[in-house]
């Protein structure tokens, strides 16, 4: 599911994070599922997500230029596809 | 939009697979094998299993394995032996880590998987059943593993199946003999729910012995890598990346974690750069040390010497080395090859001439041989040839 600049988006409760000084690994203990945050510009929005902001006002507020939303908000929606992220 | 917009970050600045080469403070996962005691011998077990080791870690201190683990997030370990479940502390080991945030995946041969166990696992999160089976029928299977282990495999799936379990895992191990299995075994993983895991044959442990009657040939190694392509769904562990070398990389991790982000803890504590390597020269440390397994993963003297970039050999200069990596450490180590030489079942047949040019002599043994006196393993389907020409 593509993710825009107006959804509202949480950590699922099951998922735990491990920074790394790539980014982070994100292991969901319900579906067991692995994933690679790969860029800690990535995990620093991952990590604002309040479910009450926008992914447009997080990205902004971390400072991600908007020439680089496209390539964000593609990264959040394969995020939510492995269920590491979920709608607010 | 300026096209090089798609190449900023969040891509990675550098790829996964080099920072993985570098090593990580602690391991994505690893294999914990809780005891060398095994109902079974099978012909290929990489651990030489059979008898208990007294010197084995008690529940407490797999505990406090637990709790280290817990501490540097390794967010599940893959429980396995001899046969797990022989241990009497098995059920307290497994509630314990998965109480800690610490997930568990076990293998077991199914013998003791009665329905008590299934419904009692079937009550936990967290926790993952692998049931191992080498062969479609009983007549492929038990030359490998033993008389009744087919049965008792397929009994322990009706278990989880009745204990309405869900998806557990059926692991094979792919063989010369099994590889023509896989559609069939494909189709019993999905009249259960369950998912297929395949994985490599390694010449380690009891393997050394059965490994050049076992291994597939050239042609299904072939076969293997289409099948594998087509059929994302079916697990490898990531094993089979030195088929990548046939052309589009296969999904996963196409390189040898051994000690940079995998390892493997044995049931008396020693820590191994993978669980394929039960050899004196990759043992990095014991949990017992001082500093524990956190040390040793972080500060081994052998862990540190394989984060290190790769030295020159004759893989580097090879155009598929990018896919395959060079393939197994291990392989390479227990037919008597270098680190740095290609893997023995290099797929564009590197290794040929290197193995046909080694004797017999020099080839390392596994440290330790578990396995119980007096108690044949089971014969393979074919007679042992020489291990290779010498």
């Amino acid at each position: 599911m593509p993710v825009t600049l107006d959804d509202r988006l949480v950590l699922h409760p099951d998922v735990a994070l491990r920074p790394e000084r790539f980014g982070a690994l994100a292991y969901h203990f319900g579906n067991r599922r692995l994933s690679f945050i790969k860029h800690v510009d990535l995990l620093a929005v991952v990590e604002s997500l309040d479910g009450e902001h926008t992914v447009g006002e997080i990205l902004d507020r971390v400072g991600v230029d908007a020439r680089r939303h496209p390539a964000f908000l593609s990264a959040l929606a394969t995020l939510s596809d492995s269920e590491v992220l979920r709608a607010a | 939009m300026p096209p090089e917009v798609t190449s900023q970050p969040p891509t990675a600045t550098r790829p996964l697979v080099d920072e993985f080469r570098l090593g990580l403070d602690a391991p994505i996962c690893l294999t914990w094998e809780l005891t060398y005691a095994c109902n079974l011998s099978c012909v290929h077990c990489l651990s030489s299993s059979g008898r208990r080791d007294p010197r084995e870690l008690t529940t407490e201190e797999c505990f406090g394995v637990v709790d280290e683990l817990q501490r540097l997030q390794v967010f599940y370990v893959n429980l396995g032996g001899g046969e797990p479940m022989l241990r009497p502390d098995f059920f307290d080991v497994v509630e314990y880590s998965v109480g800690h945030q610490v997930g568990v995946k076990f293998s077991t041969n199914g013998t003791f998987l009665d329905a008590a166990a299934a419904r009692r696992l079937a009550g936990m999160d967290y926790v993952d059943v692998q049931v191992s089976l080498d062969g479609a029928t009983a007549g492929v299977n038990d030359p490998v593993r033993g008389d009744g282990a087919f049965a008792a495999s397929r009994q322990a799936m009706e278990h989880l199946a009745d204990a309405g379990f869900g998806a557990f895992k059926i692991s094979v191990v792919v063989t010369r003999h099994n590889v023509g299995q896989l559609d069939e075994l494909l189709a019993l993983a999905d009249g259960y729910g369950a998912q297929l895991r395949v994985t490599r044959l390694r010449p380690s442990g009891r393997g050394a012995d059965s490994w050049n009657d076992l291994r597939p040939t050239q042609a299904q190694q072939r076969d293997l890598y289409h099948w594998l392509l087509d059929r994302p769904e079916v697990l490898t562990g990531d094993s089979f990346f030195h088929l990548s070398a046939l052309g589009e990389p296969l999904p996963g991790l196409n390189l040898c974690g051994a000690g940079r982000v995998v390892c493997l803890i044995d049931p008396v504590g020693d820590v191994y750069a993978c669980p394929f390597v039960i050899h004196d020269e990759f043992l990095a440390g014991n949990v017992r040390d001082p500093g524990g397994f956190t040390s040793v993963w972080r500060s081994s003297e052998l862990f540190s010497s394989l984060r290190e970039p790769d030295s020159e050999g004759a893989c580097v200069s090879c155009g598929s080395y990018d896919a395959c990596q060079g393939g197994c450490m291990a392989s390479k180590f227990f037919v008597g090859l270098e680190l740095t030489d290609p893997d023995p079942e290099c797929v564009l047949g590197n290794a040929e001439p290197l193995l046909a040019a080694l004797g017999g002599d020099g080839v390392p043994r596994p440290s330790a041989d578990h396995s119980r006196p007096g108690v044949p393993v089971p014969s393979p389907v074919t007679l042992r040839p020489p291990r290779r020409r010498s």
